[in-house]
């Protein structure tokens, strides 16, 4: 198996789903995005959304809670080496985050992670920059919430250019 | 920012490029960081103390998407929640430069780096902003840009 096989490069993953709850909804809100759309089902009716929606952060860390709970050691078991199993860093940040459709009460979001690119570290010899789509897919398979994500591959060799 | 002499909510007109708007400080607790951990980012160094020090992370660190949802929290408490804002399609990025620790303070300062009135609908505009995350050593440990909606006031204030 190749680190690109092994990190899924070329490979959209559904990740699993998760139907988002009035409770749930106004809770992360009340917490960290306390407009009244998602906070108020009487008011939302009236706002653009036209209904209670979740915050785009909440149904982005959803899409974490979903790329946590499949992580990469999933593939641990296939690797034949005789390279030491990469590790898998922090992630710098991401881009392109889009909120394409707003999220409803009861609406049942599936994520996916693809994998996009592996590339040297321009600075950390035997490390790489791993490049990753996320996606969330509502009803009709839309998108409703979508970025690109880099993740530090530590490749445990001295040289990861080879 | 134009000054607020009265209470009407801040409009598109308001927001003037090169401004900075300021939305305060936060501390930023083991408590809060371990519980959004385990709701949505279970990694070891988001969760326990020692897991944490033995990380890059170098401490019990907050998820990257917790700061996200802090800033954002920030941003509603400092002008969002007075604002006219329709909400955001998206974010440009977000750079996760330092870590977050429990215990940091953080303080969140926007700028106004573009602004336009939509074509298609003359009575919202789109506001973009560079926002910074900076600790109690001034170091920026988040950045974000991202574009807003902001419906126009429309009475030429």
């Amino acid at each position: 198996m190749t680190l690109e096989e092994y990190l899924d490069i070329g490979v959209r993953l559904e990740l699993g789903n998760h139907t988002f709850e009035a409770d749930e909804i106004k809770r992360f809100a009340a917490k960290f995005d306390p407009q009244q759309f998602h906070l108020d089902e009487e008011v939302a009716a009236r706002s653009v959304f036209g209904g209670l929606c979740a915050s785009g952060w909440h149904t982005a860390a959803m899409w974490m809670k979903q790329n946590i709970a499949k992580p990469y050691e999933d593939n641990a078991s296939q690797w034949s080496g005789p390279e030491p199993l990469p590790v898998l860093g922090p992630s710098p940040g991401f881009r392109d985050l889009k909120w394409l459709k707003p999220v409803y009460v009861g609406d049942t979001i599936t994520y996916y992670r693809t994998g996009l690119s592996l590339r040297n570290h321009p600075r950390r010899p035997g490390w790489k920059l791993l490049t990753i789509l996320a996606e969330g897919a509502g009803a009709g398979d839309d998108n409703v919430v979508e970025f690109t994500s880099s993740l530090l591959i530590d490749t445990g060799l001295q040289s990861a250019g080879q | 920012m134009k000054d607020h002499p009265d209470q009407r909510p801040i409009a598109f007109e308001d927001f003037q490029v090169g401004a900075t708007i300021s939305s305060g400080t936060k501390r930023i607790t083991t408590e809060e960081i371990v519980e959004f951990a385990s709701e949505f980012d279970p990694q070891p160094m988001h969760m326990d103390e020692e897991a944490g020090m033995a990380s890059l992370l170098g401490g019990l660190g907050a998820s990257g998407w917790h700061v996200c949802a802090i800033a954002m929290r920030m941003f509603c408490d400092g002008f969002l929640l007075n604002s006219t804002s329709q909400g955001a399609p998206g974010v440009e990025h977000v750079r996760w430069k330092k870590p977050v620790l429990a215990g940091d303070t953080l303080t969140a300062t926007s700028t106004v780096i573009g602004k336009r009135v939509s074509k298609s609908r003359p009575d919202l505009g789109f506001v973009t902003m560079q926002h910074h995350l900076t600790n109690q050593n001034g170091e920026v440990v988040t950045e974000m840009r991202n574009t807003g909606m902001m419906l126009l006031r429309g009475d030429g204030t």
